[in-house]
């Protein structure tokens, strides 16, 4: 401590402030100004991850819409409505869109919401990271949707091969968007996955032992690490695709030593374990929702912590196993097929644990449980089409037909999109502070299971008669037609059950029953504070000594005190135990994120015309950093 | 919900060193996600060798010097940044604005001689997948190079204001020298990679 005089600056701490008097002082210093400044220069986790969601979603309408033109398109054959080129847009569009501005994000987001508040603490970590990204992330959207509304849209399918999307035959800019797309997004995801690692490693409320972690916790925190190993080759394959469009450098061109699959090598080095990324959270919404619905502690919680850390390293096996096995990928489509196959052993033994959760115990059907239900029923029904095609026969009769993509439709929407509208139904009374309408609930559950399956059911069958994917019409003769138009009507019940979904969630924000701290009588912290939560989140930190918390500590929450209230000031723990450690200052916000996310998006989006861009962008980017770290004379600072 | 106070923790110190501190962690995961950027783009490399049938395509080996001394000055700037990290643990200000002025020259020599670096790989980006693959390791590196540097500048910068008196600043110091290593590291990597592959395979 040599050269540190210890500062006598008054410092206020929590101690012995009574609740009205800590939740003022509080309040003043983690709120958000109003105003479009405080607006933009916010880092409260759960503003932004509420954006986050929200922007996922407006994305998964444009997908959505995507999806209805195509059916549209598909229902009668020699359809005349959509061109080829058309077709060939939206189809990537969609696909694009659904992973890459869909899927990953909102699982991210429920994690940028929801982590912090079950662990105990009062932000993320490294919020302004966090606020950067979600902005790099909305600008990346923006960016390939503006250029598909200016006919520049993707058009070489979601996993972009080449050299369909090299410099020879990827016309115009359109290419270049896609691969820009993907730095701007896996650059937010990555930030993210740094976030949540941190925030669970070092934020946890004391006693939180690593056995006491939610299992929403730990999925959210596999699915981070998944993403931290994953995303890099995706990012490194799309660099290299928009240095060959511009520059000229020759990766995947065989004429001068480079090489197409190479692009596949990397591309699905990231494609595999990007199921599981989507996949992992999906079921910790599960293991979050279920033990409230059916009133008792999760059965096998160490069982499925397990699989759920073995799904993760497995998913990153796989690939290698399948270059292994096949020397070539004709991978494209089978690894949805061949990942199903794989995820079967600790994926049965979730299964199991669930299901014996619920034979234990006393269900009540809300309709967040009922989103549960469908996931498990989707769940088995895809697995069993999955060792369908498994078999390598069927695999190569099947290969790029409507089989496939009736099977990565039951993956992704029965494995993902049912847990989440099921977590949108859970989680919707702690942000807003109202309940759902129950009634309208139940519709949208309805609506989307018996759509959904009446869409992509018979898909399967399509695909067996020979219907290949990607094609904009097929004729008369192939006697296609019936169950084309089958799926296309099937498809309005889905559009049906998600606009009450939609008409639900905006309706409730004025009409629904005041929640209540915890309307379910949920066992976890997140429900401890009011809803929606305070800017602090806890007015004190929490102290844990069971894995469910509000159902075993007593109606008495025990919690710690010594924090200051003058500054923002959050505790840290040791990464096994959550002994406490430090007295963590945290950021206050700060509009140079949102400045820094700027230069960067500029930066990107000149790129694709220029080179020199990334040069000259350096520089409002440097200015945008040095901004957002410079202190600024906070008073944690002074210590 | 009611609240009964178990624990009072006022007298926490408000920031530690290495796994004590956050901003370590967040440092290692960056750290992990570049290396799995480095370890890919390497991949690139030996696959494209695999497919390729002479290696190096078209070109002679790139030459040694610039690379060797470069790799000198990082493995030789390891001491200085050992000493900076140390110096900022026990908190002595004076040494670590020292420390933190040496690291800077030591990051901006290698980035000087680079620019010959580029020169002798006899080879450009766009001649061929060799070349390509070539320019993408440096510049990856080269980028690593500059941000670190970036960082190191604006730290040091920091340490002569006031807000280098604060206990957290001589935290980022140590954090940045963590980093430091990290970069040293990964050019021992691609040194042998970029230079002493192409002579020992041929
Ligand atoms: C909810 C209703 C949905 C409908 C009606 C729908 C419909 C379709 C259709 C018809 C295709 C095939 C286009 C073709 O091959 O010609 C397709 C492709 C695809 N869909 Fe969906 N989809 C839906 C949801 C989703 C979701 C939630 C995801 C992901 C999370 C998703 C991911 C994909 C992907 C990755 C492709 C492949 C795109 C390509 O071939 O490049 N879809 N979808
Ligand atoms: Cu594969």
């Amino acid at each position: 401590m040599s050269v540190l005089k210890s500062s006598p600056i008054y410092d206020l701490r929590d101690t012995g402030l009574t609740d009205s008097a800590l939740d003022r002082f509080l309040t003043e210093t983690w709120k958000t100004p109003s105003g479009l400044y405080g607006w933009l220069a916010t880092v409260d986790h759960k503003i932004i991850g509420r954006r986050y969601i929200i922007t996922a979603f407006f994305f998964f309408i444009l997908a959505g819409l995507s999806a209805a033109a195509m059916r549209l398109q598909l229902a009668v054959p020699d359809n005349k409505l959509i061109g080829p080129d058309l077709y060939n847009q939206l189809f990537t569009m969609h696909g694009t869109t659904m992973m890459f501005l869909f899927a990953v994000p909102i699982m991210e987001a429920f994690a940028v919401y929801l982590v912090p508040l079950m662990i105990g603490t009062r932000n993320i970590a490294f919020p302004r990271l966090n606020a950067f990204s979600y902005w790099v992330y909305l600008l990346g959207g923006l960016m390939i949707w503006i250029a598909f509304a200016l006919n520049s849209g993707a058009d070489a399918g979601w996993f972009s091969y080449v050299p369909l999307a090299g410099p020879e035959y990827g016309i115009g800019k359109r290419s270049d968007f896609w691969a820009q797309m993907i730095t701007f997004t896996e650059v937010a995801g990555l930030a993210v996955a740094v976030e949540i690692i941190a925030t669970v490693f070092k934020q946890r409320a004391p006693g939180m032992t690593l056995d006491r972690i939610p299992i929403f916790v730990w999925s959210m925190l596999i699915m981070a690490f998944v993403v931290l190993f994953a995303m890099p080759a995706v990012m490194m394959a799309s660099t290299m695709l928009i240095l060959d469009r511009l520059v000229g450098t020759q990766f995947f061109n065989p004429a001068e030593g480079g090489d197409a699959l190479l692009w596949q090598h990397l591309f699905w080095f990231f494609g595999h374990p990007e199921v599981y990324i989507i996949f992992i959270p999906a079921t910790g919404f599960v293991s979050a929702i279920l033990p409230t619905f059916v009133r008792r502690p999760m059965f096998g919680h160490l069982a499925i912590v397990m699989s759920l850390i073995s799904i993760g390293i497995l998913s990153f096996g796989l690939w290698v196993h399948h270059m292994f096995a096949t020397g070539l990928p004709q991978m494209g489509e089978s690894f949805f097929t061949a990942s199903s196959m794989m995820i079967a052993i600790p994926s049965g033994l979730q299964i199991f644990c669930w299901i014996a959760t619920i034979w234990a115990g006393r269900p009540i059907f809300k309709t967040p449980f009922l989103f549960v239900l469908g996931f498990i029923v989707t769940f088995v029904i895809g697995g069993l089409t999955g060792v369908m095609v498994a078999s390598v026969p069927l695999d190569l009769q099947v290969h790029d037909t409507y089989f496939v993509v009736a099977h990565f439709h039951y993956v992704l929407v029965g494995g993902a999109v049912f847990p989440l509208l099921g977590a949108v139904h859970y989680w919707y009374p702690k942000v807003t502070g109202r309940m759902m309408s129950e009634t309208m609930g139940r519709w949208t559950f309805g609506l989307v299971f018996i759509g959904f399956n009446a869409t992509f059911f018979p898909m399967h069958l399509l695909g067996l008669r020979g219907m290949p994917r990607r094609i904009y019409t097929y004729p008369a003769a192939s006697e296609w037609g019936t169950t084309n138009l089958l799926v296309s009507a099937a498809s309005l019940l889905i559009i049906a059950g998600l606009v009450i979904f939609f008409f639900n969630i905006v309706l409730s924000l004025f009409r629904g029953e005041s929640a209540g701290s915890n309307p379910w009588n949920a066992p976890t912290l997140e429900w401890a504070m009011q809803s929606p939560p305070p800017p602090y989140n806890f007015l004190r930190i929490p102290a844990v000594s069971h894995r469910e918390p509000l159902w075993f500590d007593g109606s008495v929450l025990n919690v710690v005190c010594g924090l200051r209230v003058d500054t923002r000031e959050l505790l840290t723990s040791t990464v096994a135990d959550a002994v406490p450690e430090l007295r963590e200052p945290s950021v206050r916000n700060s509009i140079w994120p949102f400045l820094s996310a700027l230069a960067v998006g500029a930066a990107f989006l000149a790129s694709i015309f220029t080179p020199w861009a990334v040069v000259w962008g350096g520089v409002p980017i440097a200015i945008g950093l040095i901004g957002w770290f410079w202190p600024k004379g906070d008073p944690e600072d002074k210590e | 919900m009611k609240q009964r106070t178990i624990a009072d923790l006022s007298n926490l110190p408000t920031y530690g060193f290495g796994a004590q501190s956050p901003m370590w962690w967040g440092t290692l995961a960056f750290i992990s996600l570049e290396a799995t950027g480095f370890a890919l783009a390497v991949g690139t490399y030996f696959y494209l060798e695999f497919v390729a049938s002479g290696w190096p395509i078209a070109a002679p080996a790139p030459d040694l010097g610039a690379g060797t001394l470069v790799l000198i000055l990082l493995v030789a700037s390891v001491l200085p940044n050992h000493l900076t990290d140390r110096w900022a643990k026990n908190q002595e200000l004076r040494k670590t604005r020292l420390g933190l002025l040496l690291m800077s020259i030591f990051g901006l020599l290698p980035l000087i001689i680079r620019i010959w670096e580029f020169r002798a790989l006899h080879v450009s980006w766009d001649q061929n997948a060799y070349g390509s693959i070539l320019w993408l390791l440096l510049g990856l590196h080269t980028f690593h190079l500059l941000t670190d540097l970036g960082d190191t500048l604006v730290l040091t910068a920091l340490m002569f204001t006031r807000h280098g008196r604060s206990g957290r600043r001589f935290s980022d110091v140590s954090d940045n020298a963590f980093y430091w290593d990290f970069v040293v590291a990964s050019w021992v990597v691609l040194y042998l990679v970029i230079y002493i592959f192409p002579r020992w395979s041929a």
